[in-house]
């Protein structure tokens, strides 16, 4: 039988691990928007170089799963005689991973501005750091806002594989919780209930970030 | 007003990779003057008229706005990027597009190039915009970003955007081809008041009734070559050039009904 007790008294430590899937997730996107942008513009740089390094960096984060890069990662750190805290590997490699992700949604909405749109910028004669930061920066971050929630979204989701390298959020909490209960079913629809809660609130950011930038 | 600009083109060619867009192109632009480039679709008027404010680097030839160079500070050597934004601050540009930032308002699209290109202070450039938005008749319409705002309009607004600028040349690529027929009048007739009051004025249009009105002179384009430059009398009533002729013939029966 389905056990309404347990469902309800799971939530008090899931929520307390919550904390960690929210952490990881948040700073990740924060971590993985800075170096996107920054890969973002080497793709979109004159110099071949820097381009193909940022071609490099992105099929190769995007081509290897996250779980497969949170290990090698984690035990890649401490043979070059770098001893971190299990969440700052995970954060940095969640971050990493999101960079990739994020540059390709700054790279498509760029792309999807018309040319006029930096033309009537140069031909009234304003410099390329007034081109982008006024008028294409602008419109792209406008453009690019539901896939970013979608981004954030999809990395609270995967911040469950952060579970392997030790850290106690919500799905090895559950996890926990499951093996001292002896009630995997409640335990993990409790679980699932808590995601739902985080993303339902997300998307409804994202609604109203949309809307507050509709024009 | 500043004194109107003259454009002088010499031997002006451009290609893109193996074909070529303009060849040996040479027009005098004489200030104060409103010259109308003509011809078919394809045939490098729009490529011409990018040329003069180097929107579109021509490879080959000179392209000079008041005797000084544009572009280019020696044949082969490409003028700094400061001096090219210097040049193009006096060339206003009108496009086909409109090409409005469409997260602006229509003062903030004026305004946006007095403050960041002419430096003007904040209060100044929203007065300097409201007076140029009043102009193109949209005194009404400041706080309208452009999606609320007919083709028409958004196009008076990119005018009022180029004139805030207080340009001694403004060019105009086929300013009307985007707007439903009963939209165009209203943008001519904000070209013929420029017009009147002394603007030099470059215009790529089909529309053959403002060349014939209102332009001094007018260009015929085909593949890339101007084939004839003379009174717009001459071009679109008594055109020697079975070229022009054949242009003309195939307009008008596009037109009639």
């Amino acid at each position: 039988m389905f056990s309404l007790a347990v469902f309800f008294q799971s939530f008090g430590p899931l929520f307390w691990a919550a904390r960690y899937t929210l952490l990881i997730s948040v700073l990740g996107i924060g971590l993985g928007i800075v170096i996107g942008t920054l890969i973002c513009a080497a793709r979109l740089s004159p110099y071949p170089p820097l381009r193909r390094f940022a071609a490099i960096w992105v099929s190769f984060l995007r081509g290897v799963p996250l779980l497969v890069q949170l290990l090698v990662f984690y035990y890649a750190l401490p043979i070059i005689g770098l001893d971190v805290p299990a969440m700052a590997a995970a954060v940095v490699t969640v971050g990493i991973c999101a960079s990739a992700y994020i540059s390709e949604i700054w790279r498509g909405a760029i792309a999807a501005l018309p040319n006029g749109q930096a033309e009537a910028a140069v031909a009234i004669g304003m410099t390329p750091v007034d081109v982008w930061t006024r008028v294409i920066l602008p419109q792209a971050v406008t453009l690019s806002l539901p896939a970013l929630i979608n981004e954030l979204i999809l990395l609270v989701k995967a911040s469950s594989l952060v579970s392997v390298v030790g850290i106690l959020e919500i799905t090895r909490a559950s996890q926990a919780q499951a093996a001292t209960t002896f009630r995997p079913l409640e335990v993990y629809i409790a679980a699932a209930c808590i995601y739902l809660l985080i993303n339902l609130c997300l998307a409804a950011l994202g609604r109203y970030l949309e809307h507050r930038t509709d024009v | 007003m500043l004194a109107a600009s003259s454009v002088e083109m010499r031997k002006v060619n451009k290609y893109y990779g193996k074909f070529q867009a303009l060849k040996d192109i040479d027009l005098s632009i004489p200030p104060g003057k409103v010259t109308c480039l003509i011809g078919p679709s394809g045939s490098g008027k729009s490529t011409l008229l990018r040329c003069i404010n180097f929107l579109e680097a021509y490879d080959s030839g000179e392209v000079r706005i008041d005797g000084q160079l544009i572009g280019y500070d020696a044949p082969d050597k490409k003028m700094s990027g400061r001096r090219l934004r210097e040049m193009r601050r006096s060339i206003g540009m009108v496009f086909q597009q409109f090409n409005l930032w469409p997260h602006m308002t229509a003062k903030e699209n004026v305004a946006e190039g007095l403050i960041r290109v002419r430096r003007m202070s904040k209060a100044d450039a929203d007065r300097r915009a409201s007076e140029a938005l009043a102009k193109v008749g949209l005194a009404d319409k400041i706080a309208s970003h452009p999606s609320r705002l007919s083709g028409g309009q958004q196009q008076r607004v990119a005018i009022a955007r180029a004139i805030a600028m207080e340009p001694r040349l403004m060019l105009f690529d086929e300013p009307t081809s985007a707007l439903d027929p009963e939209l165009v009048g209203e943008v001519l007739s904000v070209m013929r008041t420029l017009a009147g009051e002394g603007m030099t004025m470059v215009v790529v249009t089909h529309e053959m009734g403002f060349a014939a009105h209102v332009a001094d002179q007018v260009g015929f384009m085909e593949k890339g070559e101007l084939v004839s430059v003379d009174s717009p009398d001459r071009i679109l009533h008594r055109p020697e050039d079975a070229r022009i002729q054949s242009f003309l013939r195939t307009y008008r029966e596009r037109n009639s009904f």
